[in-house]
């Protein structure tokens, strides 16, 4: 699946993604997170960053 | 009807992942339900109850979101891998301390107070090196060795400039002499899915795997697999990482994960962990 990382703009080429997934962007390292739009198509935004209580 | 599962998250981690298709494999009626596109009317319980079936999973990486959602969810009857009593006391390791001592596990010696004077003071009762910990938090997050006064005192200092209050419940604990790997259980109702040797990373001491150590299977017998049964049920039961450590007075069980992540324990031991915790929760589906 091809995208463009919402924060670099780069192209981005992944297998198949789940909605929730998160992946990072080869050209700037961001985190971005697989999600859907109304259309159903999947598309990815910036992921939520670590929080203190983020864990088991 | 088959029973409906749903699973909580708020990022798909290997973990859920493996839920899912686990879920999938065994035809189960399931939904991923993503936390972060919930907005849920607490004063009107039955208006999104039928959004989560019969058993929710709930496996936020956030422990305040999944421990707020878990409250809801139960108000509205579903049943909750974990509840929300479980989740709280893991979720704060005063609580699980209080847990683990008062039914007689072995347990790290831990000292808690509420200003950075009293806090050295406890250091000093405990004697160096000793660990202070967050009453909150995962992954070794801000969990620090005191080796001497100069260094607690800095750390204390630096507790103290930290905006969150919860930072400043100062829980202090005996350091404990063990070898560079701790002992990691899964368990799942009242079984022990998997166990394994978790050791720490070369540049690091804790033994967290999400600092970048590495997993080995131990399957767990004897009394230390009576100790970490005990431990899993004196917190409240369900899905649960049990943590030990081998000291020269023998084992000692310092910390219950109410969200665990079995990346790491799955690998190593080969078990379907996944699987088992879809099991548990079709099981407590049926009642």
């Amino acid at each position: 699946m091809k995208f463009k990382c919402p924060e670099c703009d780069g192209d981005i080429e992944t297998k198949e993604v789940i909605e929730g997934e998160i992946i990072s962007c080869g050209d700037c390292g961001a985190e971005l997170e697989v999600a859907k739009n109304n259309k159903g198509e999947f598309v990815l935004k910036t992921a939520e960053s670590e929080g203190e209580d983020w864990g088991e | 009807m088959p029973p409906s599962i749903s699973l909580l998250y708020d990022r798909i981690r290997v973990e859920e992942k493996e839920l899912i298709n686990a879920a999938q494999k065994r035809g189960v009626d399931f939904k991923a339900v993503d936390a972060k596109e919930l907005h849920l009317t607490i004063t009107d319980p039955g208006k999104d109850r039928e959004l989560f079936g019969e058993v929710a999973l709930e496996r936020c990486v956030s422990h305040f979101r999944g421990l707020h959602i878990t409250a809801i969810l139960e108000n509205m009857g579903i049943c909750v891998i974990n509840s929300h009593k479980v989740a709280s006391i893991c979720g704060n390791k005063l609580l699980c301390s209080m847990s683990l001592a008062k039914a007689g596990i072995p347990t790290p010696k831990t000292i808690v107070a509420f200003t950075k004077e009293e806090a050295m003071t406890a250091v000093e009762e405990i004697g160096y090196p000793a660990v202070i910990k967050p009453v909150f938090g995962s992954w070794g997050r801000l969990i620090a060795p005191l080796k001497d006064r100069e260094t607690t005192q800095a750390i204390l200092e630096d507790r103290e400039e930290m905006g969150n209050p919860l930072y400043q419940i100062y829980y202090i604990q005996e350091m404990v002499k063990r070898p560079p790997r701790d002992i990691r259980t899964v368990v799942v109702g009242d079984l022990i899915a998997a166990s394994i040797f978790r050791y720490s990373a070369p540049d690091d001491w804790r033994t967290n795997i999400a600092r970048g150590g590495h997993a080995e299977s131990f399957p767990v017998s004897g009394e230390l697999r009576e100790m970490i049964l005990k431990a899993a049920e004196v917190v409240g039961g369900g899905v649960l990482g049990v943590d030990a450590m081998e000291t020269e007075n023998g084992f000692v069980i310092h910390e219950v994960n109410s969200t665990v992540e079995f990346k790491g324990a799955m690998s190593a031991s080969e078990v379907d962990i996944p699987g088992k915790i879809i099991e548990y929760a079709l099981g407590l589906a049926k009642r």
